[in-house]
């Protein structure tokens, strides 16, 4: 893989809750290089803990270690919160679930992307607001001088994605953190969203993490899958190659959603094997 | 938790036990958790004190509360008289002690008054919205539309001091915060699913909110009581201070300021004594609220 | 006779210039015995019709009736027993502060049924959670569990129709298969009809018999299943939608079906 950007080994956190410790993530080890690279789990398999983890966002009762955690050179594991603050937004940015929570309510949409760029770069807020109405129109916002002025109420769910994803590439990142998000929208929307974001990222040579409960769409959208289960990594595999998935959970969530067409009386369910959580 | 193996005689006993279990478990861990928390912990000693200050008065009291032995009036702090005498010679830690009673009286009686009152015109207004909702947000704007002291003033002025009076005027001014509380809590459940899901089931309004809406308003009324006793204790000494409260020679905390005021520059001890025991009491009534928030706050 | 019929249905809110039509002349018609899937994006009104026949929204116009009975617009005792309904959120439809039993006991309560005890225990036993789930709050228990539970208080009054509103939409795949397979098992064990509303179409193709698209508030087709697969919807809204199923799923290899 050319030129890694992150290399995450052993990762482990745990959070400790009223004097118990819960291990939320186990041995997490991967790399991501410029590639689309897909986390899946259920819930509580720990993937949108990785992601937040990555960044440091993660709660205050948390431990993270590993044995390695390195953006380019950089340690994030021992980097201070100045380095953080640096790295946050500017060089890896976080696309959240739904834009209804992740915008400020009571700015302006365009005002909000403006700021996203005047937080890392000195330049003038004129010149901002106009990198903002072109980052607009990269997100293929049709009328992006009348979006500017509006507030995050007045626009749909996929045109508020479309602005967080704005939000999110103007600081021109090196990889993006993708939690979830298109699973609050509708699903004609989602794959035009969708379709934005691999555009926009193979454009700038950005790295993806993309992190996920649907398998189905992740297989046809990323090129790698981590596919997570009680804090673990179970089943690392190439997109292209799920069918031929080794591990049985891969497997049974492969097989556990109906499909148009589908001809079983009945669906097969998961037999969790306590044995998968010692690989 | 509780398995089904073997049958117990009656299905309602097993479950009122399971339940008691329940409510047994929850309030440990409570406890685990006040005490975790070292204001909260000092609050909660206090009110203690005063409980048991109140409960055993005759017994840690060391005179008489009412007997005058003016030979010995204005006695500074000794190891006779712990907090001095006042102007007739009465012990004041004695006084102290049972004025405790008069002021956990108070702060009973308005709580019990005032509790049920504000959590039912808050659920039904509420819960119906509309008219009603109307009706009763408007009554509730003009009580909250007077200051609490000033309308206490002027319903005992109507029916004479007293202690009983003190306490009906205080509940009169106490109660639309929690109503409006009861009612803000409400708007929020009466569109949850649970409530969707009971009214589904044929269940009549009054069922819905004496069974469904009401214990998940409990919580925060009861923190916005524990809160408001501190504010009951200041109203009911301030009535006393201008003696409308309790009468003489009633040792009630606000009324023996009041009548040591006259002395206070020379025997500072007239009112400091039973200043210091209200600035604790409403004190500890506030750091204990704070904390039962944090642990009755459904987020957690 | 049909077990659900909807004639006409009609709903807007606001008033004058602010008035805004929710539903347009909405019709359906369900056999008894039938499971029928209400299809759409947000905002297309479906969750609307299944509220205006739970009784939510009381200002309708048209004709509803169920089990024969034409539906006044105010919530009876005898529509609550033709009919119950199963919430998207399996986290906000048990009451937080009700034991599981306290939950199934208040419906026998309200219509004062007898036999609690033993009605607890068959029901319990029907959703597949055993006894020992009676004394537990919700907060103890995994959404699937939970989302049980809502069935099984759903069930507890012998309803003839069950209204799922996305049931399985907030759960994990690997759960979903177990509800879906659930809900198929009592539907044929007890001869219920199923109205169910959802987003995804893969959902409603496994359970449904016959499947309404809806869009903007009006009914766009009605089509049944088999034909839905065989690709013979006519409304390009339609088979937009199927293509974005499709996208995300593109061909199934047949050793991942039989497997």
């Amino acid at each position: 893989m050319q030129n890694t950007k992150l290399e995450v080994k052993n990762l482990q956190i745990s959070f400790s809750h009223e004097g118990s410790q819960v291990n939320a993530v186990r041995d997490v080890s991967f790399t991501l290089g410029q590639e689309k690279l897909a986390i899946v789990g259920e819930s509580g398999s720990g993937k949108s803990t990785v992601g937040r983890s990555l960044l440091k966002l993660h709660p205050k009762n948390a431990t993270v270690e590993a044995e390695k955690l390195l953006f380019g050179d950089i340690d994030l594991l021992n980097a201070s919160e100045k380095t953080m603050r640096d790295i946050r937004g500017r060089r890896i940015s976080m696309i959240m679930q739904d834009p209804k929570y992740s915008l400020n309510p009571v700015m302006k949409v365009g005002d909000q992307i403006a700021e996203a760029y005047l937080a890392h770069y000195k330049v003038s807020k004129k010149i901002a607001q106009e990198k903002a109405l072109i980052m607009l129109e990269k997100v293929q916002i049709r009328d992006p001088k009348r979006v500017y002025s509006l507030y995050p109420h007045e626009v749909s769910g996929g045109m508020g994605q479309r602005v967080m994803i704005a939000m999110m590439l103007i600081p021109e990142p090196e990889i993006i953190i993708a939690d979830e998000p298109t699973s609050a929208l509708d699903v004609s929307v989602q794959r035009q969203v969708l379709n934005l974001l691999d555009e926009l990222i193979s454009e700038r040579n950005i790295g993806l993490i993309f992190i996920s409960h649907d398998l189905d769409l992740v297989r046809n959208y990323c090129d790698r899958v981590l596919v997570m289960y009680a804090g673990r990594v179970v089943e690392s595999i190439k997109a292209s190659e799920l069918e031929n998935a080794q591990h049985p959970y891969t497997q049974g969530l492969l097989k556990a959603p109906p499909r148009i067409g589908d001809i079983r009386n009945r669906l097969p369910t998961l037999e969790r094997d306590p044995s998968w959580l010692y690989n | 938790m509780i398995t089904n193996s073997t049958m117990a005689p009656s299905a309602t006993s097993k479950s009122a036990s399971a339940s008691m279990l329940m409510l047994l478990q929850t309030l440990a861990h409570g406890c685990k958790r006040i005490i975790r928390n070292p204001l909260t912990a000092a609050g909660l000693v206090v009110v203690m004190l005063l409980l048991i200050v109140a409960m055993f008065a005759p017994w840690i009291a060391t005179h008489n509360p009412l007997a005058q032995e003016l030979s010995n009036s204005l006695q500074a702090p000794s190891s006779e008289h712990w907090f001095g005498t006042d102007e007739f010679g009465r012990d004041i830690f004695s006084r102290l002690v049972y004025g405790s009673r008069i002021t956990l009286y108070i702060i009973t009686l308005v709580t019990v008054i005032v509790g049920p009152i504000g959590l039912a015109i808050g659920t039904i207004s509420g819960y119906f919205g509309g008219v009603i909702d109307t009706i009763f947000m408007r009554i509730t704007d003009i009580f909250i539309s007077f200051p609490g002291l000033i309308l206490a003033l002027a319903f005992v002025a109507a029916l004479g001091p007293g202690l009983e009076h003190a306490v009906i005027a205080i509940a009169l001014t106490s109660w639309p915060p929690i109503a409006r509380l009861a009612r803000a809590e409400t708007l929020q459940l009466r569109k949850a699913d649970y409530i969707v899901a009971v009214q589904l089931q044929g269940a009549s309004s009054t069922r819905i909110i004496f069974r469904h809406i009401v214990p998940m308003c409990l919580s925060s009324v009861i923190v916005r009581l524990t809160m408001n006793m501190a504010g009951i204790i200041l109203t009911a000494a301030g009535l006393g201070f201008l003696g409308l409260g309790a009468q003489a020679p009633l040792p009630e905390w606000g009324a023996m300021i009041s009548t040591g005021r006259s002395y206070m520059l020379e025997n500072w001890w007239l009112v400091a004594a039973p200043g210091a025991a209200i600035m604790l009491v409403s004190l500890a009534f506030n750091l204990l609220g704070d904390g039962l928030r944090d642990l009755l706050d459904p987020r957690n | 006779m049909n077990m659900i019929n909807i004639e006409g249905l009609d709903l807007s809110f606001g008033t004058g210039a602010n008035e805004s039509k929710i539903l347009h002349d909405v019709n359906i018609q369900i056999q008894a015995g039938e499971s029928f899937g209400l299809v759409g994006e947000s905002g297309s009104g479906k969750t609307t019709v299944l509220r205006c026949l739970a009784g939510q929204y009381n200002h309708w116009s048209g004709q509803l009736s169920v089990n024969g009975n034409r539906l006044l617009h105010k919530l009876d005792k005898k529509r609550c027993i033709d009919m119950q309904m199963v919430f998207q959120d399996p986290y906000g439809s048990l009451h937080p502060r009700h034991s599981i039993e306290t939950a199934l006991a208040e419906p026998l309560k309200i219509h004062k049924i007898d036999n609690r005890d033993e009605r607890i225990s068959a029901i319990l036993k029907k959703v597949g959670l055993d006894d020992s789930f009676r004394y537990r709050s919700p907060h103890q228990l995994s959404g699937g569990q939970r989302q049980r539970v809502a069935i099984a208080r759903a069930l507890i009054l012998e309803p003839k129709i069950l209204l799922l509103d996305e049931p399985t939409s907030a759960l994990d795949v690997s759960v979903q298969a177990e509800i879906l397979n659930l809900l198929k098992d009592l539907k044929e064990k007890e001869g219920l009809t199923y109205l169910m509303v959802t987003h995804d179409l893969g959902v409603v193709t496994y359970l449904c018999d016959r499947i309404a698209v809806m869009q903007n508030g009006h009914i766009v087709e009605t089509i049944s299943s088999v034909n839905l697969a065989n690709h013979g919807a006519s409304e390009p809204y339609t088979r937009m939608l199927l293509d974005c199923c499709y996208h995300t799923e593109t061909t199934q290899s047949s050793e991942a079906l039989s497997a």
